[in-house]
Protein backbone atom coordinates (compact mmCIF):
# COMPACT_ATOMS: atom_id res chain seq x y z
CA UNK A 1 0.00 0.00 0.00
CA UNK A 2 2.68 2.44 1.08
CA UNK A 3 4.95 1.23 -1.65
CA UNK A 4 2.21 1.60 -4.22
CA UNK A 5 1.63 5.22 -3.28
CA UNK A 6 5.31 5.90 -3.39
CA UNK A 7 5.53 4.54 -6.89
CA UNK A 8 2.56 6.59 -7.97
CA UNK A 9 4.08 9.72 -6.54
CA UNK A 10 7.35 9.01 -8.29
CA UNK A 11 5.52 8.58 -11.56
CA UNK A 12 3.69 11.83 -11.06
CA UNK A 13 6.91 13.71 -10.38
CA UNK A 14 8.61 12.29 -13.46
CA UNK A 15 5.63 13.00 -15.68
CA UNK A 16 5.46 16.51 -14.31
CA UNK A 17 9.14 17.10 -15.00
CA UNK A 18 8.87 15.73 -18.53
CA UNK A 19 5.83 17.86 -19.29
CA UNK A 20 7.46 20.94 -17.85
CA UNK A 21 10.57 20.42 -19.98
CA UNK A 22 8.62 20.27 -23.20
CA UNK A 23 6.55 23.25 -22.12
CA UNK A 24 9.73 25.26 -21.55
CA UNK A 25 11.00 24.33 -25.01
CA UNK A 26 7.80 25.33 -26.76
CA UNK A 27 7.44 28.46 -24.65
CA UNK A 28 10.94 29.70 -25.46
CA UNK A 29 10.35 29.13 -29.18
CA UNK A 30 7.13 31.14 -29.03
CA UNK A 31 8.80 33.81 -26.90
CA UNK A 32 11.51 34.33 -29.52
CA UNK A 33 9.06 34.51 -32.38
CA UNK A 34 6.71 36.76 -30.45
CA UNK A 35 9.51 39.08 -29.39
CA UNK A 36 10.88 39.44 -32.92
CA UNK A 37 7.41 39.85 -34.33
CA UNK A 38 6.37 42.49 -31.81
CA UNK A 39 9.53 44.53 -32.26
CA UNK A 40 10.00 44.08 -35.98
CA UNK A 41 6.50 44.12 -37.40
CA UNK A 42 6.27 47.91 -37.64
CA UNK A 43 9.39 48.00 -39.83
CA UNK A 44 7.83 45.77 -42.47
CA UNK A 45 6.30 47.45 -45.47
CA UNK A 46 6.49 47.12 -49.21
CA UNK A 47 9.45 49.46 -49.52
CA UNK A 48 11.33 47.54 -46.82
CA UNK A 49 10.96 44.30 -48.76
CA UNK A 50 11.72 45.64 -52.22
CA UNK A 51 14.24 48.47 -51.90
CA UNK A 52 17.92 48.74 -51.10
CA UNK A 53 19.04 50.47 -47.89
CA UNK A 54 19.58 54.21 -48.01
CA UNK A 55 21.09 56.91 -45.85
CA UNK A 56 23.57 54.76 -43.92
CA UNK A 57 21.02 51.95 -43.47
CA UNK A 58 18.60 54.11 -41.52
CA UNK A 59 16.12 54.23 -44.39
CA UNK A 60 15.05 52.16 -47.36
CA UNK A 61 14.76 48.39 -47.41
CA UNK A 62 16.70 45.17 -47.28
CA UNK A 63 15.91 43.60 -50.64
CA UNK A 64 19.55 42.88 -51.61
CA UNK A 65 20.05 41.04 -48.32
CA UNK A 66 16.88 38.97 -48.80
CA UNK A 67 18.01 37.97 -52.28
CA UNK A 68 21.56 37.27 -51.09
CA UNK A 69 20.45 34.98 -48.27
CA UNK A 70 18.05 33.23 -50.63
CA UNK A 71 20.87 32.54 -53.11
CA UNK A 72 23.33 31.46 -50.42
CA UNK A 73 20.84 29.08 -48.83
CA UNK A 74 19.79 27.47 -52.09
CA UNK A 75 23.46 27.26 -53.08
CA UNK A 76 24.38 25.58 -49.79
CA UNK A 77 21.60 23.02 -50.24
CA UNK A 78 22.72 22.34 -53.83
CA UNK A 79 26.25 21.72 -52.55
CA UNK A 80 25.35 19.69 -49.49
CA UNK A 81 22.52 17.47 -50.77
CA UNK A 82 24.36 15.54 -53.50
CA UNK A 83 27.55 15.23 -51.45
CA UNK A 84 25.72 14.32 -48.25
CA UNK A 85 23.34 11.83 -49.84
CA UNK A 86 26.18 10.16 -51.73
CA UNK A 87 28.24 9.87 -48.54
CA UNK A 88 25.31 8.45 -46.60
CA UNK A 89 24.66 5.90 -49.36
CA UNK A 90 28.28 4.87 -49.27
CA UNK A 91 28.27 4.52 -45.49
CA UNK A 92 25.01 2.59 -45.15
CA UNK A 93 24.73 0.63 -48.39
CA UNK A 94 28.18 -0.02 -49.78
CA UNK A 95 30.74 -0.08 -47.03
CA UNK A 96 31.42 -2.82 -44.53
CA UNK A 97 31.53 -1.56 -40.98
CA UNK A 98 35.31 -1.47 -40.87
CA UNK A 99 38.15 0.84 -40.01
CA UNK A 100 37.68 3.20 -42.93
CA UNK A 101 34.02 3.73 -42.12
CA UNK A 102 34.94 4.43 -38.52
CA UNK A 103 37.40 7.09 -39.66
CA UNK A 104 34.80 8.65 -41.98
CA UNK A 105 32.17 8.65 -39.26
CA UNK A 106 34.56 10.27 -36.81
CA UNK A 107 35.40 12.83 -39.45
CA UNK A 108 31.74 13.68 -39.95
CA UNK A 109 31.10 13.96 -36.23
CA UNK A 110 34.08 16.24 -35.84
CA UNK A 111 32.93 18.32 -38.78
CA UNK A 112 29.63 18.81 -36.96
CA UNK A 113 31.49 20.09 -33.92
CA UNK A 114 33.70 22.61 -35.70
CA UNK A 115 32.78 26.21 -34.75
CA UNK A 116 31.22 28.07 -37.63
CA UNK A 117 33.87 30.80 -37.60
CA UNK A 118 36.42 28.12 -38.41
CA UNK A 119 34.36 27.18 -41.45
CA UNK A 120 34.45 30.85 -42.36
CA UNK A 121 38.23 30.98 -42.12
CA UNK A 122 38.56 27.74 -44.06
CA UNK A 123 36.30 29.15 -46.76
CA UNK A 124 38.40 32.29 -46.88
CA UNK A 125 41.66 30.38 -47.17
CA UNK A 126 40.49 27.71 -49.59
CA UNK A 127 37.64 28.99 -51.77
CA UNK A 128 38.22 32.73 -51.67
CA UNK A 129 42.02 32.82 -51.87
CA UNK A 130 43.37 29.46 -52.98
CA UNK A 131 40.72 28.68 -55.62
CA UNK A 132 40.37 32.39 -56.29
CA UNK A 133 36.56 32.40 -56.22
CA UNK A 134 36.83 35.68 -54.28
CA UNK A 135 34.14 36.66 -51.80
CA UNK A 136 31.12 35.48 -53.76
CA UNK A 137 27.90 33.51 -53.75
CA UNK A 138 29.95 30.52 -54.87
CA UNK A 139 32.44 30.71 -51.99
CA UNK A 140 29.69 31.36 -49.47
CA UNK A 141 27.49 28.52 -50.74
CA UNK A 142 30.37 26.07 -50.67
CA UNK A 143 31.33 27.11 -47.13
CA UNK A 144 27.75 26.91 -45.87
CA UNK A 145 27.30 23.64 -47.77
CA UNK A 146 30.19 22.05 -45.88
CA UNK A 147 28.81 23.43 -42.64
CA UNK A 148 25.46 21.66 -43.07
CA UNK A 149 26.95 18.49 -44.58
CA UNK A 150 26.90 16.52 -41.29
CA UNK A 151 23.21 17.31 -40.84
CA UNK A 152 22.35 16.05 -44.32
CA UNK A 153 24.52 12.94 -43.94
CA UNK A 154 23.04 12.11 -40.54
CA UNK A 155 19.43 12.53 -41.67
CA UNK A 156 20.00 10.56 -44.86
CA UNK A 157 21.70 7.70 -43.03
CA UNK A 158 18.83 7.45 -40.58
CA UNK A 159 16.34 7.54 -43.45
CA UNK A 160 18.17 4.81 -45.39
CA UNK A 161 18.28 2.59 -42.33
CA UNK A 162 14.51 2.71 -41.95
CA UNK A 163 13.91 1.26 -45.43
CA UNK A 164 13.00 -2.40 -44.81
CA UNK A 165 15.47 -5.06 -45.90
CA UNK A 166 12.57 -6.87 -47.58
CA UNK A 167 12.33 -4.12 -50.24
CA UNK A 168 15.99 -4.50 -51.04
CA UNK A 169 15.65 -8.29 -51.21
CA UNK A 170 12.63 -8.03 -53.50
CA UNK A 171 14.51 -5.82 -55.92
CA UNK A 172 17.68 -7.92 -55.91
CA UNK A 173 15.66 -11.12 -56.36
CA UNK A 174 14.20 -9.61 -59.53
CA UNK A 175 17.66 -9.28 -61.00
CA UNK A 176 18.19 -5.69 -59.92
CA UNK A 177 21.74 -4.49 -59.45
CA UNK A 178 22.69 -2.90 -56.18
CA UNK A 179 22.59 0.56 -57.71
CA UNK A 180 19.18 -0.01 -59.34
CA UNK A 181 17.91 -1.19 -55.97
CA UNK A 182 19.22 1.90 -54.24
CA UNK A 183 18.12 4.33 -56.91
CA UNK A 184 14.67 2.94 -57.68
CA UNK A 185 13.56 1.50 -54.35
CA UNK A 186 15.64 2.60 -51.38
CA UNK A 187 16.06 6.30 -52.18
CA UNK A 188 12.39 6.99 -52.98
CA UNK A 189 11.44 5.35 -49.67
CA UNK A 190 14.04 7.39 -47.81
CA UNK A 191 13.13 10.68 -49.47
CA UNK A 192 10.87 12.04 -46.69
CA UNK A 193 13.65 11.50 -44.14
CA UNK A 194 16.21 13.07 -46.45
CA UNK A 195 13.97 16.10 -46.85
CA UNK A 196 13.84 16.46 -43.08
CA UNK A 197 17.62 16.81 -43.22
CA UNK A 198 17.23 19.44 -45.92
CA UNK A 199 14.78 21.37 -43.76
CA UNK A 200 17.18 21.49 -40.83
CA UNK A 201 20.01 22.38 -43.21
CA UNK A 202 18.05 25.28 -44.71
CA UNK A 203 17.47 26.81 -41.29
CA UNK A 204 21.09 26.44 -40.36
CA UNK A 205 22.50 27.80 -43.63
CA UNK A 206 20.16 30.79 -43.80
CA UNK A 207 20.92 31.88 -40.25
CA UNK A 208 24.69 31.56 -40.11
CA UNK A 209 26.79 34.71 -40.06
CA UNK A 210 30.34 33.68 -39.27
CA UNK A 211 30.91 31.43 -42.32
CA UNK A 212 29.84 34.13 -44.78
CA UNK A 213 31.53 37.17 -43.26
CA UNK A 214 34.75 36.48 -45.15
CA UNK A 215 33.43 34.41 -48.00
CA UNK A 216 30.33 36.02 -49.44
CA UNK A 217 28.72 38.82 -47.52
CA UNK A 218 29.34 42.45 -48.13
CA UNK A 219 28.42 45.27 -45.82
CA UNK A 220 26.57 47.31 -48.36
CA UNK A 221 25.76 47.12 -52.02
CA UNK A 222 22.86 48.34 -54.10
CA UNK A 223 24.00 46.26 -57.06
CA UNK A 224 22.12 42.98 -57.25
CA UNK A 225 24.26 39.93 -58.01
CA UNK A 226 24.51 38.97 -61.67
CA UNK A 227 26.53 35.79 -61.34
CA UNK A 228 27.69 33.32 -58.70
CA UNK A 229 30.99 35.20 -58.59
CA UNK A 230 29.38 38.32 -57.18
CA UNK A 231 29.35 39.40 -53.55
CA UNK A 232 25.97 39.73 -51.89
CA UNK A 233 24.39 41.24 -48.84
CA UNK A 234 22.88 38.68 -46.47
CA UNK A 235 20.26 38.99 -43.75
CA UNK A 236 22.18 37.64 -40.73
CA UNK A 237 25.23 39.64 -41.68
CA UNK A 238 23.07 42.71 -42.17
CA UNK A 239 21.67 42.40 -38.65
CA UNK A 240 25.13 41.84 -37.22
CA UNK A 241 26.61 44.84 -38.97
CA UNK A 242 23.76 47.18 -38.07
CA UNK A 243 23.79 46.06 -34.46
CA UNK A 244 27.56 46.30 -33.93
CA UNK A 245 29.46 48.29 -36.49
CA UNK A 246 27.24 51.02 -37.80
CA UNK A 247 27.27 54.61 -36.71
CA UNK A 248 23.50 54.53 -36.16
CA UNK A 249 23.04 51.49 -33.97
CA UNK A 250 20.14 52.93 -31.98
CA UNK A 251 18.40 54.48 -34.98
CA UNK A 252 18.40 51.22 -36.90
CA UNK A 253 17.12 49.09 -34.01
CA UNK A 254 13.72 48.71 -35.57
CA UNK A 255 15.23 47.78 -38.92
CA UNK A 256 17.35 45.17 -37.17
CA UNK A 257 14.25 43.50 -35.73
CA UNK A 258 12.45 43.83 -39.03
CA UNK A 259 15.36 42.11 -40.74
CA UNK A 260 15.32 39.31 -38.17
CA UNK A 261 11.61 38.86 -38.79
CA UNK A 262 12.19 38.66 -42.54
CA UNK A 263 14.96 36.09 -41.98
CA UNK A 264 12.62 33.89 -39.95
CA UNK A 265 9.91 34.30 -42.57
CA UNK A 266 12.32 33.42 -45.38
CA UNK A 267 13.42 30.25 -43.61
CA UNK A 268 9.78 29.35 -43.07
CA UNK A 269 8.96 29.87 -46.74
CA UNK A 270 11.91 27.74 -47.86
CA UNK A 271 10.99 25.08 -45.33
CA UNK A 272 7.36 25.13 -46.41
CA UNK A 273 8.45 24.00 -49.86
CA UNK A 274 10.39 21.07 -48.42
CA UNK A 275 7.60 20.21 -45.97
CA UNK A 276 4.99 20.13 -48.73
CA UNK A 277 7.24 17.91 -50.84
CA UNK A 278 7.82 15.62 -47.86
CA UNK A 279 4.09 15.42 -47.17
CA UNK A 280 3.40 14.43 -50.77
CA UNK A 281 6.09 11.74 -50.82
CA UNK A 282 4.93 10.31 -47.50
CA UNK A 283 1.39 10.11 -48.75
CA UNK A 284 2.50 8.37 -51.90
CA UNK A 285 4.59 5.86 -49.95
CA UNK A 286 1.73 5.06 -47.64
CA UNK A 287 -0.43 4.45 -50.66
CA UNK A 288 -3.07 7.05 -49.97
CA UNK B 1 -5.33 -38.03 -33.31
CA UNK B 2 -2.50 -39.07 -35.52
CA UNK B 3 -4.73 -41.57 -37.24
CA UNK B 4 -7.14 -38.96 -38.53
CA UNK B 5 -4.30 -36.70 -39.44
CA UNK B 6 -2.68 -39.38 -41.55
CA UNK B 7 -6.03 -40.21 -43.08
CA UNK B 8 -6.60 -36.60 -44.01
CA UNK B 9 -3.19 -36.35 -45.50
CA UNK B 10 -3.53 -39.53 -47.47
CA UNK B 11 -6.85 -38.39 -48.89
CA UNK B 12 -5.18 -35.19 -49.94
CA UNK B 13 -2.26 -37.08 -51.35
CA UNK B 14 -4.53 -39.36 -53.31
CA UNK B 15 -6.34 -36.38 -54.77
CA UNK B 16 -3.02 -34.90 -55.52
CA UNK B 17 -1.71 -38.08 -57.08
CA UNK B 18 -4.68 -38.18 -59.41
CA UNK B 19 -4.07 -34.64 -60.49
CA UNK B 20 -0.36 -35.23 -60.78
CA UNK B 21 -1.15 -38.09 -63.13
CA UNK B 22 -3.45 -35.89 -65.20
CA UNK B 23 -0.87 -33.22 -65.13
CA UNK B 24 1.94 -35.45 -66.21
CA UNK B 25 0.07 -37.29 -68.88
CA UNK B 26 -0.51 -34.03 -70.66
CA UNK B 27 3.22 -33.45 -70.53
CA UNK B 28 5.22 -36.11 -72.37
CA UNK B 29 4.17 -38.91 -70.09
CA UNK B 30 5.86 -37.36 -67.10
CA UNK B 31 9.50 -37.52 -68.03
CA UNK B 32 11.13 -34.43 -66.69
CA UNK B 33 14.71 -33.26 -66.89
CA UNK B 34 16.69 -32.40 -63.80
CA UNK B 35 16.61 -28.62 -63.62
CA UNK B 36 18.78 -28.23 -60.55
CA UNK B 37 21.49 -30.56 -59.34
CA UNK B 38 23.07 -29.95 -55.96
CA UNK B 39 26.33 -31.71 -55.20
CA UNK B 40 28.05 -31.87 -51.81
CA UNK B 41 26.74 -28.51 -50.71
CA UNK B 42 27.92 -27.20 -47.35
CA UNK B 43 26.91 -23.83 -46.07
CA UNK B 44 28.39 -21.83 -43.23
CA UNK B 45 27.22 -18.89 -41.15
CA UNK B 46 30.55 -17.70 -39.83
CA UNK B 47 32.09 -20.92 -38.54
CA UNK B 48 28.77 -22.70 -38.00
CA UNK B 49 28.00 -25.38 -40.53
CA UNK B 50 24.28 -25.15 -41.16
CA UNK B 51 23.82 -27.15 -44.33
CA UNK B 52 25.62 -30.47 -44.32
CA UNK B 53 26.58 -32.17 -47.50
CA UNK B 54 23.35 -31.72 -49.43
CA UNK B 55 22.92 -33.78 -52.59
CA UNK B 56 19.74 -33.68 -54.62
CA UNK B 57 18.26 -33.14 -58.05
CA UNK B 58 15.13 -31.13 -58.66
CA UNK B 59 12.88 -31.84 -61.62
CA UNK B 60 11.85 -29.15 -64.03
CA UNK B 61 8.21 -28.08 -64.09
CA UNK B 62 7.35 -29.86 -60.89
CA UNK B 63 6.60 -28.59 -57.44
CA UNK B 64 9.20 -29.62 -54.89
CA UNK B 65 8.44 -28.97 -51.24
CA UNK B 66 11.04 -28.53 -48.50
CA UNK B 67 9.73 -29.48 -45.08
CA UNK B 68 11.26 -29.79 -41.65
CA UNK B 69 11.19 -28.22 -38.22
CA UNK B 70 12.24 -24.59 -37.69
CA UNK B 71 15.95 -24.05 -37.97
CA UNK B 72 16.53 -27.17 -40.07
CA UNK B 73 18.08 -25.15 -42.88
CA UNK B 74 15.32 -25.39 -45.46
CA UNK B 75 15.05 -21.64 -45.98
CA UNK B 76 18.83 -21.27 -46.01
CA UNK B 77 19.01 -23.98 -48.64
CA UNK B 78 16.28 -22.31 -50.70
CA UNK B 79 18.25 -19.07 -50.60
CA UNK B 80 21.42 -20.77 -51.81
CA UNK B 81 19.60 -21.49 -55.07
CA UNK B 82 19.46 -17.84 -56.13
CA UNK B 83 22.39 -16.79 -53.97
CA UNK B 84 20.30 -14.52 -51.78
CA UNK B 85 22.52 -15.58 -48.91
CA UNK B 86 25.28 -13.53 -50.53
CA UNK B 87 23.61 -10.53 -48.89
CA UNK B 88 24.37 -11.85 -45.44
CA UNK B 89 27.89 -11.11 -44.31
CA UNK B 90 30.28 -13.88 -43.34
CA UNK B 91 28.34 -16.66 -45.03
CA UNK B 92 30.05 -19.17 -47.27
CA UNK B 93 28.92 -21.95 -49.57
CA UNK B 94 31.02 -24.97 -50.59
CA UNK B 95 30.16 -27.48 -53.27
CA UNK B 96 28.24 -27.03 -56.48
CA UNK B 97 24.73 -26.09 -57.47
CA UNK B 98 24.12 -26.76 -61.13
CA UNK B 99 21.22 -25.08 -62.85
CA UNK B 100 20.86 -26.35 -66.41
CA UNK B 101 24.33 -27.77 -66.00
CA UNK B 102 25.93 -24.47 -64.99
CA UNK B 103 27.47 -24.06 -61.54
CA UNK B 104 25.91 -20.95 -60.04
CA UNK B 105 28.75 -20.66 -57.52
CA UNK B 106 31.28 -20.37 -60.33
CA UNK B 107 33.00 -16.97 -59.91
CA UNK B 108 32.24 -16.22 -63.56
CA UNK B 109 28.49 -16.33 -62.93
CA UNK B 110 26.70 -12.99 -62.83
CA UNK B 111 24.26 -13.13 -59.89
CA UNK B 112 22.05 -10.56 -61.57
CA UNK B 113 21.50 -12.94 -64.51
CA UNK B 114 21.05 -15.84 -62.12
CA UNK B 115 18.30 -14.05 -60.21
CA UNK B 116 16.46 -13.17 -63.40
CA UNK B 117 16.30 -16.86 -64.09
CA UNK B 118 15.52 -17.89 -60.51
CA UNK B 119 12.70 -15.75 -59.12
CA UNK B 120 11.71 -15.59 -55.49
CA UNK B 121 8.56 -15.05 -53.45
CA UNK B 122 9.13 -14.23 -49.79
CA UNK B 123 7.43 -15.30 -46.61
CA UNK B 124 6.10 -11.87 -45.85
CA UNK B 125 4.64 -10.22 -48.93
CA UNK B 126 6.89 -7.34 -49.83
CA UNK B 127 5.40 -5.21 -52.59
CA UNK B 128 7.19 -1.92 -53.16
CA UNK B 129 5.37 1.20 -51.98
CA UNK B 130 4.52 1.92 -55.59
CA UNK B 131 1.43 1.39 -57.71
CA UNK B 132 0.21 -2.11 -58.60
CA UNK B 133 1.30 -1.53 -62.18
CA UNK B 134 4.75 -0.26 -61.24
CA UNK B 135 5.32 -3.23 -58.97
CA UNK B 136 4.81 -5.73 -61.76
CA UNK B 137 6.62 -3.53 -64.28
CA UNK B 138 9.61 -3.09 -61.97
CA UNK B 139 11.48 -6.21 -63.06
CA UNK B 140 10.91 -5.40 -66.73
CA UNK B 141 12.09 -1.83 -66.41
CA UNK B 142 15.27 -2.62 -64.52
CA UNK B 143 16.03 -5.12 -67.24
CA UNK B 144 15.80 -2.37 -69.81
CA UNK B 145 12.32 -3.09 -71.17
CA UNK B 146 10.67 0.32 -71.37
CA UNK B 147 8.44 0.03 -74.43
CA UNK B 148 5.04 1.06 -73.09
CA UNK B 149 3.03 -1.48 -75.08
CA UNK B 150 5.26 -4.40 -74.18
CA UNK B 151 5.29 -3.44 -70.50
CA UNK B 152 1.51 -3.04 -70.39
CA UNK B 153 0.96 -6.35 -72.12
CA UNK B 154 3.41 -8.13 -69.86
CA UNK B 155 1.89 -6.64 -66.71
CA UNK B 156 -1.57 -7.78 -67.76
CA UNK B 157 -0.30 -11.26 -68.64
CA UNK B 158 1.53 -11.62 -65.34
CA UNK B 159 -1.41 -10.42 -63.27
CA UNK B 160 -3.63 -12.88 -65.13
CA UNK B 161 -1.19 -15.72 -64.49
CA UNK B 162 -1.16 -14.76 -60.82
CA UNK B 163 -4.97 -14.84 -60.77
CA UNK B 164 -5.12 -11.23 -59.67
CA UNK B 165 -6.06 -9.41 -62.86
CA UNK B 166 -9.82 -9.40 -62.35
CA UNK B 167 -9.48 -7.97 -58.87
CA UNK B 168 -7.15 -5.11 -59.78
CA UNK B 169 -7.59 -4.32 -63.48
CA UNK B 170 -9.53 -1.13 -62.75
CA UNK B 171 -7.11 0.04 -60.07
CA UNK B 172 -3.68 -0.50 -61.57
CA UNK B 173 -2.54 2.92 -60.42
CA UNK B 174 -3.56 2.36 -56.83
CA UNK B 175 -0.83 1.70 -54.33
CA UNK B 176 0.07 -1.94 -53.90
CA UNK B 177 -0.09 -1.40 -50.15
CA UNK B 178 -3.85 -0.88 -50.39
CA UNK B 179 -4.32 -4.55 -51.33
CA UNK B 180 -5.15 -7.28 -48.83
CA UNK B 181 -2.43 -9.62 -47.58
CA UNK B 182 -3.43 -12.41 -49.96
CA UNK B 183 -3.63 -10.04 -52.91
CA UNK B 184 -0.24 -8.57 -52.03
CA UNK B 185 1.30 -12.03 -52.08
CA UNK B 186 -0.24 -12.79 -55.47
CA UNK B 187 1.06 -9.44 -56.65
CA UNK B 188 4.53 -10.51 -55.55
CA UNK B 189 4.09 -13.69 -57.56
CA UNK B 190 2.98 -11.65 -60.57
CA UNK B 191 6.02 -9.44 -60.11
CA UNK B 192 8.27 -12.49 -60.00
CA UNK B 193 6.85 -14.10 -63.15
CA UNK B 194 6.79 -10.88 -65.16
CA UNK B 195 10.46 -11.29 -66.02
CA UNK B 196 9.98 -14.88 -67.24
CA UNK B 197 12.05 -16.77 -64.72
CA UNK B 198 12.47 -20.50 -65.17
CA UNK B 199 12.49 -21.36 -61.50
CA UNK B 200 10.40 -19.81 -58.73
CA UNK B 201 11.52 -20.16 -55.12
CA UNK B 202 8.78 -19.67 -52.55
CA UNK B 203 9.62 -19.24 -48.90
CA UNK B 204 6.46 -20.11 -46.94
CA UNK B 205 4.40 -17.93 -49.27
CA UNK B 206 1.13 -18.60 -47.49
CA UNK B 207 2.21 -18.72 -43.87
CA UNK B 208 0.86 -15.27 -43.09
CA UNK B 209 -2.42 -15.71 -44.96
CA UNK B 210 -5.93 -16.81 -44.05
CA UNK B 211 -7.20 -20.18 -45.35
CA UNK B 212 -9.05 -18.72 -48.34
CA UNK B 213 -6.06 -16.73 -49.54
CA UNK B 214 -3.90 -19.78 -48.91
CA UNK B 215 -6.17 -21.89 -51.11
CA UNK B 216 -5.86 -19.32 -53.88
CA UNK B 217 -2.07 -19.34 -53.66
CA UNK B 218 -2.05 -23.13 -53.74
CA UNK B 219 -4.25 -23.24 -56.83
CA UNK B 220 -1.96 -20.75 -58.38
CA UNK B 221 1.14 -22.81 -57.63
CA UNK B 222 -0.57 -25.78 -59.18
CA UNK B 223 -1.27 -23.84 -62.36
CA UNK B 224 2.17 -22.29 -62.51
CA UNK B 225 4.05 -25.58 -62.59
CA UNK B 226 2.92 -26.02 -66.20
CA UNK B 227 5.55 -23.48 -67.03
CA UNK B 228 7.87 -23.05 -64.08
CA UNK B 229 9.97 -25.19 -61.80
CA UNK B 230 8.66 -24.42 -58.34
CA UNK B 231 10.36 -24.99 -55.03
CA UNK B 232 8.40 -24.20 -51.92
CA UNK B 233 9.41 -24.14 -48.29
CA UNK B 234 6.49 -24.85 -46.03
CA UNK B 235 5.72 -25.54 -42.39
CA UNK B 236 2.32 -26.83 -43.31
CA UNK B 237 2.59 -30.52 -44.11
CA UNK B 238 -0.89 -30.74 -45.52
CA UNK B 239 0.07 -28.00 -47.88
CA UNK B 240 3.15 -29.90 -48.96
CA UNK B 241 1.02 -32.99 -49.48
CA UNK B 242 -1.59 -31.08 -51.45
CA UNK B 243 0.56 -29.20 -53.88
CA UNK B 244 3.94 -30.83 -54.30
CA UNK B 245 5.15 -33.62 -56.55
CA UNK B 246 8.36 -34.16 -54.61
CA UNK B 247 9.12 -33.55 -50.97
CA UNK B 248 12.44 -33.14 -49.22
CA UNK B 249 12.62 -33.52 -45.46
CA UNK B 250 15.38 -31.59 -43.69
CA UNK B 251 16.53 -31.96 -40.13
CA UNK B 252 19.31 -29.97 -38.42
CA UNK B 253 20.99 -29.00 -41.66
CA UNK B 254 20.83 -32.40 -43.31
CA UNK B 255 18.64 -33.71 -46.06
CA UNK B 256 17.09 -36.76 -44.40
CA UNK B 257 14.81 -38.04 -47.10
CA UNK B 258 13.80 -36.90 -50.56
CA UNK B 259 11.27 -38.67 -52.68
CA UNK B 260 7.94 -38.42 -54.42
CA UNK B 261 5.50 -36.65 -52.14
CA UNK B 262 3.16 -39.64 -51.98
CA UNK B 263 6.02 -41.82 -50.80
CA UNK B 264 7.15 -39.37 -48.13
CA UNK B 265 3.66 -39.01 -46.70
CA UNK B 266 2.42 -42.58 -46.94
CA UNK B 267 5.45 -44.79 -46.79
CA UNK B 268 8.61 -42.95 -45.83
CA UNK B 269 11.81 -45.00 -45.72
CA UNK B 270 13.30 -43.33 -42.71
CA UNK B 271 11.88 -43.34 -39.21
CA UNK B 272 12.65 -39.66 -38.59
CA UNK B 273 10.63 -38.64 -41.63
CA UNK B 274 7.72 -40.74 -40.51
CA UNK B 275 7.83 -39.24 -37.04
CA UNK B 276 7.82 -35.76 -38.49
CA UNK B 277 5.07 -36.15 -41.07
CA UNK B 278 2.82 -37.89 -38.58
CA UNK B 279 3.33 -35.06 -36.15
CA UNK B 280 5.24 -36.98 -33.52
CA UNK B 281 7.84 -34.22 -33.33
CA UNK B 282 8.65 -30.90 -34.94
Amino acid sequence: MDNKEKRRLKQKIVFGAVRLSSAVVVASLFAIIFFIFAKGWSAINWEFLTQAPRNAMTEGGIFPAILGTFYLTIGAILVAMPLGIATAIYLTEYSNEGKIVKIIRNGINNLAGVPSIVFGLFGLAFFVIFLNFRASILSGSLTLGFLILPVIIGATEEALKTVPLSYREASLALGGTKWQTIYKVVLPCALPGILTGAIIGIGRAAGETAPIIFTAATFYTTRLPKSIFDEVMALPNHIYVMATAGTHIEETRQIQYGTALVLIALVMVLNAGAIIARYRFRKKLKGE
Amino acid sequence: MNGTFIKNISINVQKNVQSVKDHNQGRNGGSFRDKITVKDLNFYYGETLCLKNINMSIKERNVTAFIGPSGCGKTTFLRTLNRMNDLIRSTRAEGTVLIDGENIYDPKIDVVDLRKKVGMVFQKSNPFPKSIFDNVAYGLRINGINDKNIVEQKVEESLKSAALWHEVKDNLNKSALSLSGGQQQRLCIARAIAIDPEIILMDEPASALDPLSTAKIEELIFALKEKYTIIIVTHNMQQAARISDYTAFFYIGSLIEYDKTIKIFTNPSIKQTEDYVTGRFG
